[in-house]
Order: C-alpha cells, then sequence, then structure tokens
C-alpha cells in the first residue's frame, strides 16, 4: 500500500519551476529516498507533502489524505524534520519532548525515546546549549513523538560528524524496523546508497531517474570499473573496441576502465589473445557517487 | 485544552519561558512602579499642583506609570519574539504538528497581556501604599480604559512583528515607537499638563486617549467615549494591518 503518493507536482516561484512534473509513490514501510543537487527542487517537494507549501498543480496524498485540505489529518500521521529550523531557545529537552508529545492524541512516551536517541543525558539541558547532533537528535524524537505512520527527514545528517552521521543511520534503520515509513532528502550518496531500498534523483525540479541504489548504479553508463598495470603495452585500438566501454584512462602505467560485465569479460579475453599479463587486477562497482554524476549530468 | 488558537500547554510553556527572561520582567514588571517610586520620592513631586487641577505629580503619574507597562510589554517584549519565532522556524514546526501556530501568537499575546496588567496593580498597589495615591474611583471605567489600551499595545506590537523581517529589526524598530508612545501617554509631560494644542493631537493617539480615560476614571467620572473610542479603533486598524501582513515564514 502506497503511503506517500505524488502525481505531476509543480511549483513555481517568480517564474522559475522549482518542481516541474514530480511523480514518485512510497510503500509503506519503506526508506525511499530523495536525492538531487541544491537547488534541484527537494525540499519543495517534501514541503509539498508536508503540508507547508500550496502546489501550483499536481496531486499529493499522505495516507490517501490531502496534506493541504486535510492538513490536521496529515499532521496526525506524519512526523517532520525540518532542514533549518529551531526551538525557543530557552526551552529545555524535556518541556519540547513534553509540549509536542502534548499536540498528538496518541504519542509515543518520551522517555524511551529520549534515552534511545540518547538525549537521556540533557533534558534538563536548555535548546541553545545542545550541540548541533544534540538538536539533530531531538528535531527526530519530535517528528517521531507522534506515533507518526511516515516521517520526513530533511538533510537530517548535514553538520554531523562522521560518527553521529552513522549513529543517526542506525536509528534510521530503526525506526523503519518499528514499522514507520521514512522519506529521506539527502544529498549524501552514502546515505542514500546505505539505507535507502529506493532512491528518486531530482534535478532541476524533474525525476531524473527513480530506481533502488543497486538499479541506479547498473544503469549508469561506467557501471563496472576494471583497473589493471598491463605487463605490455596494449594496442589502443584493441581498448577502444570493447564491448560497453565508457571510458579508458591510462595513469602511471596502470589502465582503468569504466564498462559493463561485457566490457569485463572482453578485456578478459583481450589480454589472453595478447598474451598480457594484468598485475593487481581489480574489479570494482561503481558507486552512487559516479551514478548520481553521471544522472544529473546527462540531463544538464 | 486546544480550540485551535488557544492552547494550554503551549501557554504554559510560554508562561515559563516569560519567566526565564529576566529582562522582560524587570522592564514590564518592576520599570514602571520603580519610575514612579522615584518620581515619588521627590519632594515637590508630592505637594499639590494647580497646573494639574490641584493633584500632586505623584497622582499624575500613576496613570502614566500603568501605561507605560503595557507600551513596554506590546512595543518592546512581543516583537523581537513574535520575529524571532518566525525568523528561527518554530512557526514552521508548529505547523507540521496537529497545533495551529496561531497558538503561540495567542500564547505570546496572554502572556505578555497578564503581565502588563499585572504590572499596573503593582503600580497601583504601590502608589497607593508609598504615596497615598488614591485607587481609581471609576474601577470598571478605569480597567475598560486599561484593556483598550492593553489591546492598542499588543495590536501594534503585532504589526511591528508583521513587519519586520529579523528579530533584530522588531527589536529596533520597536525601540523607535516606544519613545512617541512614552511621549503621548505623558511620561516626559502627563496629558492635563500638556498645552491645549498638543494635547488636542494626543488625545487622538491611542495612548494619549487612554491616558485621558484613566484620568478621568481615576478621578471617578466614567472616561469621555472619544476617550475609549479612539484606542479602540486603533486596535482594529492595527490588527487588521498585522493580520494583513504577518507572514508564519
Amino acid at each position: 500500500m502506497s503511503v506517500i503518493d505524488v502525481t505531476d507536482l509543480r511549483k513555481t516561484y517568480g517564474g522559475r519551476a522549482a518542481v516541474d512534473g514530480v511523480s514518485f509513490t512510497v510503500e509503506e514501510g519503506e526508506i525511499f529516498g530523495i536525492l538531487g543537487p541544491n537547488g534541484a527542487g527537494k525540499t519543495t517537494t517534501v514541503e509539498c507533502v508536508e503540508g507547508l507549501r500550496v502546489p501550483d498543480a499536481g496531486r499529493v496524498r499522505v495516507t490517501g489524505l490531502d496534506p493541504v485540505a486535510d492538513h490536521e489529518e496529515v499532521a496526525r500521521v506524519l512526523g517532520a524534520q525540518l532542514q533549518q529550523s529551531a526551538l525557543q531557545p530557552k526551552l529545555t529537552v524535556r518541556e519540547a519532548l513534553e509540549l509536542y508529545a502534548s499536540f498528538h492524541p496518541h504519542p509515543a512516551d518520551w522517555r524511551p525515546l529520549a534515552e534511545r536517541l540518547g538525549l537521556a543525558p540533557k533534558l534538563t539541558t536548555r535548546f541553545a546549549k545542545l550541540s548541533g547532533g544534540q538538536k539533530q537528535r531531538l528535531f527526530i524524537a519530535l517528528a517521531l513523538i507522534g506515533n507518526p505512520r511516515v516521517v520526513v527527514l530533511d538533510e537530517l545528517t548535514t553538520g554531523l560528524d562522521p560518527r553521529a552521521r552513522r549513529d543517526t543511520w542506525e536509528l534510521i534503520e530503526d525506526i523503519r524496523a518499528g514499522g514507520v515509513t521514512v522519506l529521506l532528502v539527502t544529498h549524501f550518496m552514502e546515505e542514500a546508497q546505505r539505507l535507502c531500498d529506493r532512491i528518486a534523483v531530482i534535478d532541476k525540479g524533474r525525476v531524473a531517474a527513480l530506481d533502488t541504489p543497486a538499479g541506479l548504479i547498473r544503469r549508469s553508463a561506467g557501471a563496472t570499473v576494471i583497473g589493471f598495470s598491463p605487463s605490455a603495452p596494449l594496442d589502443d585500438r584493441d581498448l577502444a573496441a570493447l564491448p560497453g566501454l565508457a571510458s579508458v584512462q591510462h595513469k602511471d602505467g596502470r589502465v582503468t576502465l569504466s564498462g559493463t560485465d561485457e566490457t569485463v569479460n572482453a578485456v578478459i579475453t583481450l589480454l589472453a589473445r595478447a598474451r598480457v599479463t594484468a598485475h593487481q587486477l581489480r574489479v570494482t562497482d561503481a558507486t552512487l557517487d559516479d551514478a548520481f554524476l553521471d544522472l544529473t549530468e546527462t540531463t544538464a | 485544552m486546544n480550540t485551535g488558537i488557544l492552547d494550554t500547554a503551549v501557554l504554559r510553556t510560554e508562561i515559563r519561558l516569560f519567566r526565564r527572561e529576566p529582562g522582560s520582567i524587570f522592564w514590564i514588571l518592576l520599570f514602571p512602579t520603580l519610575l514612579l517610586v522615584i518620581l515619588g520620592s521627590i519632594p515637590s513631586f508630592r505637594d499639590s499642583d494647580p497646573a494639574l487641577g490641584g493633584l500632586r505629580p505623584v497622582d499624575a503619574y500613576a496613570p502614566v506609570a500603568v501605561l507605560l507597562g503595557l507600551i513596554v510589554g506590546g512595543l518592546q517584549g512581543m516583537p523581537p519574539t513574535l520575529t524571532g519565532y518566525r525568523e528561527t522556524g518554530i512557526l514552521r514546526r508548529m505547523f507540521t504538528t496537529p497545533v495551529r501556530p496561531a497558538a503561540l501568537l495567542t500564547a505570546q499575546m496572554l502572556v505578555l497581556g497578564c503581565a502588563s496588567l499585572l504590572s499596573a496593580l503593582v503600580t497601583l498597589a504601590v502608589g497607593r501604599l508609598a504615596f497615598d495615591v488614591a485607587l481609581p474611583e471609576q474601577p470598571f471605567g478605569y480597567l475598560l480604559a486599561l484593556l483598550l489600551a492593553l489591546l492598542g499595545s499588543l495590536a501594534l506590537g503585532a504589526l511591528v512583528a508583521a513587519l519586520s523581517r529579523t528579530a533584530k529589526i522588531a527589536t529596533a524598530v520597536g525601540s523607535t515607537a516606544l519613545f512617541p508612545a512614552m511621549f503621548c501617554a505623558g511620561v516626559w509631560l502627563p496629558v492635563e499638563a500638556m498645552p491645549d494644542v498638543l494635547a488636542g493631537i494626543v488625545s487622538l493617539t491611542p495612548f494619549g486617549a487612554a491616558a485621558h480615560a484613566l484620568n478621568e476614571a481615576a478621578a471617578g467620572d466614567w472616561p469621555g467615549w472619544s476617550h475609549l473610542g479612539v484606542p479602540a479603533g486603533w486596535t482594529v486598524l492595527l490588527t487588521a494591518a498585522a493580520s494583513r501582513w504577518f507572514r508564519w515564514e
């Protein structure tokens, strides 16, 4: 069953289309990523899902409800962590948790939530005195406090150190294990690759691709990378004729090719025929990074 | 309890936060009374003055100090808080919950309104106990004038908050508006002592008219309808302007 359903969403600011025909659905229990360069329209898209913005055209449904017309009902099933926002500087962690719990008809118990997020020792600390990571964790707690069916997390780990980022990733996996659907906006490839079941790559207000992380990598031109140091020079024309080849690089006697699985087989055949030994042969999958650059470049 | 624009948990939180602002507590709750105490300590202020219709200056300054508390609450207290709540995304965050962000504005106005009224009570009590300033002889008229002046002050503060993009700007605009408002209320020269032309102009402003109304009620008369109507009219105008220009983000 789809929890979020976006069809042909359009939103224009001052004549410029920030979101220009975006469609996707998020299934129950999924971690769905929205990935894209800065200014691609990611945040505008999720703001329409949260009901913070009114779409110019298209249809947005959250558990079958319209985030604008049925705002209160949507606010009960959707928890949001916003990209840039604060709380009253002198409000303590505990007060914030109690206040936001009071907004919901069936809130989660904030004590175990605070415990799980490592906020238990900070309950009497004022918001202004929290570190960046602690503030982020408090916002996650506030997004979860209403026992939502879906949470929207926007640039959650921006500004966190690598350890705090990894802790946050584990937490998101926990949230999903608890049955909550997650819509995650990010520009970190590693984050998307690790967490997301499916990813919509948004570029210039449009969905450039929508697939699993592995699918996105597979469909990019240089999905497989082959590197080796040949015992004797290879003919460039032979290399250029390899099937599925996307690129060739020579550096310090090492050859790096990107292409498909077919390219790998052909290279091995070529090496055997030319009686060349491939030292330090490495075949690796391209990362989501490569796929992302490839996808967002080709739509430029 | 939650009725859309009023939420008791939000109100409790804002009361708690107000108590953590020593600056606001001083300027709204203590400063007006302190001013009355300082003026009342000047011996000549305790002598009857024919220019004030036989009142002592300390008597004339009691309504001024009362007005001062609510002017400070509306113009210094409210604009930076509300603009800050918008600027830092607190209103936006609240928009993603089942509670309307309007609940936060209502709570702010109630907290500052109650603090201003409390300040007025303290001023009247200290004036009565320390300087033998008579309590208002027409208490209902006095309270009505006070409430209208309070609404005018909160509406003016809301307009400043609506028009200011950042909390810094709101503080600057609020403080700038504070001086003419204080002048009209009679902080430098009580309205009874102003020359006729000036008094006529000042009585068209919300706080000048409210000062007249408070004086009338203090003396035992029901305040003139024009002195009540002027702050009421300003409240309607300022509230309309504030809601026209207020942005949630």
